[in-house]
């Protein structure tokens, strides 16, 4: 009758339903089996983000740009913050880009799966999917805020000068695999004990005060301002800086401390993610 | 294939008294709890309990299903019934992988899909032709097969016009026929199906049955939990009956269901006075027992709308009373008098003289009769323009269930308190004119 019956590409394993103790394995290849759904999931977010909004996608744009334009009266202007000798209004908003990027997945996937309730309690499909939907459909957004980034680096006559920008995408990485390691723990977390909600816009707070995102790290002396990458969005900021105003602060350690604390927070939410999973159904 | 499609061992669930109502838990609780767990410890040490968890039994739990066991043949049709919270859904949403057992394993041979709820993950915003994407990938279909089988879902749904559309514009039942287009196109080896045909208007009840009937016949393996006997009796060959989170009987479906409508777990199907003192009557007759059985005077309290059954009166009669009469009424679920009997109306029933004794008087309700539904029972005995001896009003209550009789062809309810079946007659009148025409020629 159908095609997929007819001519079965290979016989499926049995499928063993049993409960699991414990650390169980993150079964990424259910995951990959999956893509289409993360496809489908990211596009609808991607879709519905600023349906009946007045000003649509602009919204994108606004958060980061009034950032940098109080940044710039206030910290440039008055409180005459360094800037590694790039234009204050610049040198934050290189910073502001990928942490609007980062702060919005990281509220998005932290809600994303108590926002999900029906489809859990009804459904399956690898749990993953959910936080790494309202990660991944957060870049049209970083797209749209770069674009007037690089509007804002024509303005100031300053275009990239080095291949260093080819690190750029690497950066953006960085960023979402840090936003997706915070969101995994916190989504899972948020199922059990509500209480996530509230704490996430004061981290996300805190998180912005603790990242060089209105001032430059090189404020900080060595070995502190190496051990300062522990914050993976100081690897991020920096390096985008580095990358696009070709600030020469020679982010290399920093950037390679912020990787290897990105990926312990990664794989440590994923496994606990995995671990949590189980009781979603029950407690959503 | 001789394997087995679907291979349940001891399958259990339990769950946290509370848990879902509440569904979460605050940060403050659990942290109180973890910090005063040393002080419970100590404190069950000094009372001699001697068990350091003692705080543990405190947090209560019940089992949603215990111990099930049973296997599924590939293409088998398999029914599960069961009353509401026996644990149906719970084990449905085990085997779909929704939430895990917390003993036992099932074992599951071939491409699953479930279908728990039509129109999952449906999104006001997005139009029909989006929704079809999304929610059809939700349910575990490739882009590429959605692609294929688009035009014969928006077909089936009905909904050509109104294809770019946001959903949230439809009527509900243009939202239910699109939800349900997506799932019935579903192509997979096992179909998990929960009661998701009681949508929609009768008319689309019909062809989502016919589509199940079609999964059925093409030898899928199809798991339908329903409410609905009369659809579980034609659509599956075999029939699981969970009953308070146990198997209570597995085999084929006539006779499962049948065993299914003659336990009452709800309805006792008698009502027994067996303290003199409380029991109604007079000093000259006593009422004994109420009660409702099927044709072979079984007591029994749910029905098969086909089958016959009696109302029996059970009374003892103290010393010799002339001319006395017992009699019932039959009550529907809003409290309409269907009718009233008594056994006044048999002939030469002022002849009977009965000695002092034990007696039931019954009477039969024969089947295919009273409509589908809740009924309940009004017995009373007088003598006939003199007085009232005893009166108990409603004391029993029976369900008639559907089983598939005469809407074995049509998944509908037909209104009315009774159904009777009648000899329907067919006479063709324009062939006669015809005739006529022909011979005026």
């Amino acid at each position: 009758m159908s095609s997929a019956i007819d001519n079965p590409k290979f016989e499926l394993p049995t499928l063993r339903i049993a409960p699991s103790q414990g650390w169980v394995p993150l079964k990424l290849k259910d995951l990959w089996e999956y893509r289409e759904l993360l496809y489908f999931l990211i596009w609808r977010d991607i879709k519905v983000r600023y349906k009946q909004t007045a000003l649509g996608a602009t919204w994108a744009i606004i958060q980061p740009f009034f950032t940098m334009v109080v940044f710039s009266v206030f910290f440039g202007h008055l409180a005459k913050v360094p800037s590694d000798g790039i234009p204050y209004p610049l040198f934050s908003f290189a910073a502001l880009v990928p942490w609007t990027f980062f702060a919005n997945g990281l509220s998005q996937s932290s809600n994303s799966l108590v926002g999900s309730g029906t489809l859990i309690t009804k459904v399956y499909f690898p749990r993953l999917i959910i936080p790494l939907a309202s990660v991944f459909s957060g870049i049209v957004d970083f797209v749209l805020a770069f674009i007037v980034l690089l509007g804002i680096m024509v303005y100031y006559g300053l275009l990239p000068t080095t291949i260093n920008v080819i690190w750029l995408p690497l950066f953006l990485l960085l960023a979402l695999t840090t936003s997706l390691g915070v969101g995994l723990w916190l989504s899972a977390l948020n199922v059990e004990y509500r209480d996530v909600r509230h704490i996430v816009p004061f981290i996300t707070q805190f998180w912005m005060l603790a990242t060089p995102i209105g001032y430059p790290s090189s404020l900080l002396q060595q070995p502190w301002r190496t051990l300062y990458g522990l914050n993976p969005m100081v690897g991020v900021v920096e390096g985008f800086r580095w990358a696009l105003l070709g600030t020469n602060t020679a982010p290399g350690p920093i950037i390679a401390v912020s990787a290897v604390a990105a990926v312990l927070i990664l794989v440590t939410g994923a496994f606990y993610f995995r671990r949590m999973e189980k009781t979603f159904a029950d407690l959503v | 294939m001789s394997k087995t499609a679907i291979k349940v061992e001891g399958l259990s669930k339990r769950y946290r008294i509370g848990a879902q109502q509440r569904g979460y838990r605050t940060l403050r609780e659990k942290l109180n709890e973890t910090a005063l767990a040393p002080f419970r410890a100590v404190k069950s040490l000094k009372n001699g309990n001697g068990n350091g968890n003692g705080h543990k039994s405190k947090s209560e739990t019940f089992w949603a299903l215990k111990d099930i066991s049973f296997e599924v043949k590939p293409g088998e049709a398999v029914g599960i019934i069961g009353r509401n919270g026996a644990g149906k859904s719970t084990l449905l949403k085990i085997l779909s992988r929704i939430t895990e057992p917390t003993e036992g394993y099932a074992d599951i041979n071939g491409r699953i899909a479930s279908l728990l709820e039509v129109g999952t993950g449906f999104h006001p915003e997005l139009s029909g032709r989006e929704n079809i994407f999304l929610n059809g990938s939700i349910l575990g279909m490739k882009r590429v097969e959605i692609r294929k089988k688009f035009d014969e879902m928006v077909a089936f749904a009905e909904i050509e016009k109104f294809i770019d559309t946001p959903v949230k514009h439809y009527s509900s039942g243009m939202y239910v026929r699109l939800a349900f287009a997506v799932a019935a196109h579903l192509d997979p080896e096992i179909l998990l199906v929960d009661e998701v045909l009681a949508v929609g208007d009768a008319e689309f009840q019909k062809k989502c049955l016919g589509k199940m009937g079609d999964v059925a016949r093409e030898g899928r393996t199809v798991l339908f939990v329903s409410h609905n006997l009369g659809a579980i009796n034609r659509l599956c060959g075999s029939a699981i009956w969970v009953n308070d989170g146990k198997l209570q009987m597995a085999g084929e479906t006539e006779e499962v269901v049948s065993r299914y409508l003659s336990s009452g777990a709800q309805f006792s199907g008698e009502r027994r006075w067996s303290n003199p003192v409380e029991a109604p009557g007079t000093d000259e007759i006593r009422l004994l027992a109420v009660r409702i059985s099927n044709g072979d005077r079984e007591q029994a309290a749910n029905f098969d709308v086909r089958r016959p059954l009696n109302v029996e009166i059970e009374y003892e009669l103290l010393a010799p009373l002339p001319r006395f009469r017992t009699a019932f009424r039959l009550v529907a679920s809003d409290g309409t008098v269907i009718l009233t009997s008594s056994e006044s109306s048999n002939n030469g029933w002022d002849q009977t003289n009965r000695e002092p004794g034990k007696y039931t008087s019954w009477c039969q309700i024969p089947g295919n009769f009273l409509n589908v539904g809740q009924f309940g029972i009004t017995v009373s005995c007088d003598i006939p323009l003199v007085r009232t001896l005893f009166f108990v009003e409603n004391c029993l209550n029976f369900h008639v269930e559907e089983t598939g009789s005469h809407s074995r062809r049509f998944p509908e309810r037909w209104p009315g308190l009774i159904c009777p079946k009648f000899d329907w007659q067919l006479e063709r009148l324009d062939r006669e004119s015809v005739a006529c025409g022909a011979i005026s020629d």
